[in-house]
């Protein structure tokens, strides 16, 4: 019996072979579409450097390094700076974030932890994910025709009445402006705060969290001395990613901001940010210069957004040990 | 830790501070889409809303049927733009990937998914407008591939990686299509509500830098014009993008469903 069997499998072998042969050529031509296609990416990246870079040459020969610091954006004169700009960018993104960074946090450690209402878990998720898929557009209408009148007759004049003695809530409200733009931003970063922070806050070994409870801490000095130090690169992380995501964002903010070149301390005050100026003018720029300081303020906002993403990933790769993938 | 009272007073006042953020982070969401909802469904229920093109201001009626079939032409070739070379690039950093050519890809694709989108505008705009000297839906349609491609090879990617060895090499030894097995395993998982709220904003992220009659662009144009039934008509169109992230969603998820049964 055991020479029958050995005689049969002895051919096998042989097949095997040559449909290896097969493999082999077959696996080669799919390597090299692969390759092939890994480095379309290159190609495409190289494309994109360039196409950032080259329009706005006019503008960048014109006015340099100088464009960072100029306040005047005077089409007539031809005469353009990105400070104004910069300016509000800078703004509406820190007021987005500071109000989606306790919220977006507070929800993932809800999120996160095993203990408390399972109930209201799965409609949470389900509504942050729903959140995150509404399009830009959509909330800014919503923030155009709801939001715009409700800060104009009852949230504006309420932080004027409290608050007035800063210069940041001084002003007549219009409803347009940094604190409408910040509150849009805030909507629309938040869902990408809640999941990368769910994520890093999940990343926490269990062991951890077990002993401090085991140790009779509570919940909330569980979450004080143990989960949210060992997570804090990457909540750090998480910030960032929702901060770039912020900067960029474009036509939400455009129909909120007020789109005025000015620089103002009061957050009422209407504004512009680099991505809504580039928006709303775009259409109607003429001349190189015109055109070429859109694309330069492009030039600006891409740099600064990368900036921002490379240092947010690495303090998320640093913490969780993988790419973050939900952005 | 030698005040029991205290210590359990503040842990059930984080525990409420926590559930207060958690409703307002929920809050928006709601307010949003019942506004929608109610402002936008009386006009999408107009009829002609889906059938017409629009009207010159003054003349009654009109519809979005342009914007529909933009956002269709531009979503559609997108995809096939993006789709089988995103998913050729996935399979690459999953099969081939262990490298400096791998880790390359993988950060230029990082770079990329940061990137805001009015970039991407800027990008389609120079690469086909000025190169071709006219505005056309192709350039919305480059811009939103490239925009796409990042989500979809890291989907990809990462869905590989689940696929046993074993499998993986059985599906190379059968010489099946790569995008076709790639896009199989690539919907089942995690990965697949991501995918799809991408594809949800590639709907919706044609910015003013697109010409095109698209829907989101109807939105914003509409939305700004002084006139009341053009207002009307961008509350209807916003309820249609949002019905068509949601049922992409949807069918996402109910193929998520039948997969994993």
């Amino acid at each position: 019996m055991g020479k029958g069997t050995a005689e049969r499998v002895a051919p096998a072998p042989l097949v095997a072979t040559s449909r290896q042969r097969r493999l082999i050529s077959g696996d080669d031509v799919f390597r090299a579409v692969a390759f092939a296609a890994a480095a379309l990416i290159l190609v495409i990246a190289a494309i994109f450097v360039v196409a950032l870079i080259v329009p706005a040459l006019p503008a960048i020969a014109r006015f340099g390094l100088g464009f960072f610091i100029g306040r005047t954006w005077d089409p007539v004169r031809t005469q353009f700076g990105a400070l104004s700009a910069i300016y509000g960018t800078a703004v509406t993104s820190v007021i987005g974030l500071l109000i989606a960074f306790p919220i977006g946090l507070a929800a993932a450690l809800f999120l996160a932890e095993e203990s408390g209402v399972r109930l209201l878990r799965g409609p949470l998720s389900f509504a942050i994910e729903l959140l995150a898929g509404i399009p830009s557009v959509v909330i800014g209408l919503f923030a155009f025709f709801i939001l715009t009148p409700l800060m104009r007759d009852d949230v504006d004049p309420f932080l004027n009445h409290t608050l007035g003695f800063l210069p940041l809530f001084q002003g007549s409200p219009s409803g347009y402006g940094y604190l409408t733009a910040g509150l849009v931003l805030a909507i629309m970063v938040l869902p990408i705060m809640t999941a990368l922070s769910r994520d890093v806050i999940r990343a926490v070994p269990r062991a951890l969290r077990e002993a401090s409870l085991a140790l009779g801490a509570t919940n909330a000095e569980t979450i004080w001395s143990v989960i949210l130090p060992y997570a804090r690169v990457g909540i750090t992380g998480a910030a960032l990613l929702s901060l770039g995501r912020a900067l960029g964002e474009t036509i939400a903010v455009t129909m909120v901001i007020g789109n005025r070149n000015e620089i103002s301390a009061s957050l009422f005050a209407s504004g512009y940010t680099l991505p809504s100026v580039i928006a709303n003018e775009f259409t109607e720029a003429v001349g190189n210069v015109y055109l070429g300081s859109l694309f330069y303020l492009g030039l600006v906002l891409v740099l600064i957004t990368i900036a921002v993403n490379v240092l947010a990933r690495l303090l998320v790769w640093r913490f969780t040990g993988s790419e973050p993938m939900a952005t | 830790m030698s005040r029991p009272l205290v210590r359990i007073f503040l842990d059930r006042l984080v525990a409420a501070l926590i559930a207060l953020c958690v409703m307002v982070a929920a809050i928006p969401v709601l307010v949003l889409l019942l506004f929608v909802v109610i402002k936008g469904l009386p006009g999408l229920l107009t009829p002609g809303f889906f059938t017409d093109p629009p009207h010159p201001q003054g003349v009654p009626g009109g519809g979005v049927l342009n914007a529909i079939i933009g956002t269709l032409e531009i979503v559609g070739m997108a995809s096939l733009l993006a789709v089988p070379i995103g998913a050729l690039i996935g399979v690459f950093l999953s099969e081939y990937g262990r490298n400096r050519l791998g880790d390359t890809v993988r950060f230029i694709s990082d770079v990329l998914t940061g990137l805001p989108s009015i970039a991407f505008g800027i990008f389609g705009y120079t690469v086909v407008v000025l190169t071709t000297h006219h505005f056309s839906a192709i350039s919305a349609s480059v811009a939103l591939a490239v925009l796409m491609l990042p989500v979809i090879l890291r989907a990809t990617e990462s869905a590989l990686m689940l696929v046993p060895q074993a499998l993986r090499e059985a599906g190379l030894a059968l010489g099946a299509p790569s995008w076709r097995v790639t896009v199989e395993i690539v919907v089942p998982g995690e990965t697949a509500p991501l995918l799809f709220t991408a594809f949800g904003n590639e709907i919706v992220q044609s910015n003013p830098l697109q010409p095109m009659g698209a829907l989101a662009l109807t939105v914003f144009r509409n939305a700004l014009s002084p006139y009341q039934n053009l207002q009307d008509q961008a509350w209807a169109a916003a309820l249609l993008l949002v019905l068509l992230v949601a049922s992409a969603n949807i069918l996402a998820r109910l193929y998520v469903r039948r997969i994993q049964r």
